[in-house]
């Protein structure tokens, strides 16, 4: 039988990594308190002193720490996410998690013993990608964008040596992840840019009588209802008005869950499964990762007869944006 | 140990809002700052003098108000509009401070307002989740 995949989780602070040991993520991934990488959010993430303690914290349980420096290096100065780079490998993490291309290059030079995951915002949807990516820079590793269906992720992974992960749950973004501009209409900043979609300060949540409205830099995203599920105020999740139908225009609020097709991404052959949310509190990270171990140690013993439990559907959906889920891609029947 | 799903009845609103607001705001602050003081709350308080905050405990009718200096919490005078506030009943408060539940669950389920600044919700829904309780005597009562 194939190895049973990784289960990747995500920590925001040191508390949601050490909830995220605990209860059974084999890797986590982290960022730094700064640009370079996709959740720059004021007060999260790591510095030198906490992210020491992490990496101390997982290892001594035998566990690994993955490092995402997974924005563009911008402008003239790039020398702030090289210094990541090196800072990471300092710190001794298993691996660091790249989009950028130059910063890859500067990764395999500089440390050659250095495990590179290509990030999903490195944006590689096919095993050229995949393939070019480990000749040049010798990725390990590559995180498929949640465009995929199963039979292409098969496809990808049958033709390729690189380790390949996929998203397991969280919130949806629906664009190829790394090629999203969308945020940039509104606010000038993107998640490639700025490492964030919804900056925080240009977010208003605003009361108006029973209902709760988002803006972003004054444009109206939506406006919840009183028993109205809500979720991230980011363009792509809005309701607009087009030609007269007010409506989700590009996606619901929704997140990510795989459960359901599980055993055959373990037939498959994925290496690791990825939990999003780095923005989230150590009490999601508990729930999540403490479904989707058991989740996955039920299906490698009973890979035939495995079925999703009630009660792990229901712990997931509790936590998921609009409280609705989706397997995504995953699932394109009429394909 | 789980925090029960219960909502506080109305009369107890109507007793609590009319009592002072002094003495709960003063618990709060001087609780605040034991935290800082000691390390377990790793505020950078740059970040937060000046600003006023209020939490709304909504079934226990309760008005929770602070400000915040380059040194600490203060009390609040409660003029000013509040730059933050939150706002949900007891027990969600509750489930929120024992890591039972994550605040943007609450907040997507419509049981938590955030209003106000949304940039300092975020570095004070951070710090919060950057205590590290495990080092603290107050680690037993913490969920997971
Ligand atoms: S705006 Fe939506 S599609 Fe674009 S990066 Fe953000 S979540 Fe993804």
């Amino acid at each position: 039988m194939k190895p049973l995949p990784e289960l990747v989780c995500p920590a925001g602070s040191l508390p949601a990594l050490k909830t995220a040991i605990d209860h059974g993520a084999d890797a986590v991934y982290m960022g730094l308190k700064n640009e370079t990488n996709a959740r720059n959010f004021a007060g999260l993430n790591f510095d030198e002193k906490s992210a020491a303690a992490g990496i101390r914290y997982a290892h001594d349980k035998g566990r690994k720490v993955l490092m995402a420096i997974n924005t563009f290096a911008q402008g003239v100065d790039i020398s702030r996410w090289q210094r990541a780079v090196d800072q990471a490998a300092d710190l001794g993490v298993d691996a660091v998690i790249l989009a950028d291309i130059g910063l890859m290059d500067y990764a395999c030079r500089r440390h050659p013993r250095l495990r590179l995951h290509m990030s999903v915002q490195g944006s590689a949807t096919n095993y050229e990608a995949v393939n070019l990516a480990r000749e040049r820079f010798g990725v390990v590793r590559a995180v498929l964008p949640r465009v995929l269906t199963v039979d292409q992720v098969r496809h990808v992974i049958e033709h390729t040596d690189v380790e390949i992960e996929v998203f397991g749950f969280g919130s949806l973004c629906v664009m190829v992840e790394g090629r999203c501009l969308l945020s940039s209409y509104a606010t000038g900043e993107s998640p490639n840019t700025h490492g964030v979609c919804s900056p925080a300060k240009f977010v208003r949540w605003e009361q108006e009588g029973a209902a709760t409205a988002s803006r972003l830099n004054g444009i109206l995203i939506d406006r919840y209802g009183a028993g109205e599920a809500a979720g991230y105020p980011t363009l792509c999740k809005g309701r607009f008005d087009v030609e007269g139908d007010t409506y989700y225009a590009l996606e619901e609020p929704t997140s990510l869950n795989v459960l359901e097709v599980l055993p055959s991404l373990l037939e498959i052959g994925v290496a690791a499964i990825k939990v999003e949310g780095r923005q989230r509190s150590p009490a999601y990270v508990a729930q999540v990762t403490q479904t989707l171990r058991a989740a996955l140690d039920e299906a490698a013993r009973n890979p035939q007869r495995f079925s999703v439990k009630p009660a792990w559907q229901a712990a997931l959906a509790k936590l998921a944006e609009g409280q609705q889920q989706t397997l995504g891609a995953y699932s394109r029947p009429w394909k | 140990m789980r925090v029960p799903d219960l909502t506080l009845p109305p009369l107890f609103a109507s007793v609590v809002s009319r009592l002072p607001a002094t003495p709960p705001n003063l618990a709060l602050v001087t609780l605040l700052n034991q935290l800082l003081k000691r390390g377990v709350l790793p505020a950078d308080m740059s970040l937060l003098a000046g600003r006023h905050f209020a939490v709304d405990v909504l079934d226990a009718g309760l008005r929770l108000r602070f400000g915040a200096d380059d040194n600490g919490f203060v009390l609040d005078d409660g003029h000013a509009e509040p730059d933050l506030r939150f706002a949900a009943n007891a027990a969600d408060l509750a489930r929120m401070m024992l890591r039972e539940e994550d605040p943007d669950t609450l907040f997507f389920n419509r049981k938590l307002t955030i209003e106000g600044d949304t940039e300092l919700g975020l570095i004070v829904k951070n710090l919060l989740d950057s205590v590290d309780w495990s080092e603290t005597p107050l680690a037993r009562f913490m969920a997971a």
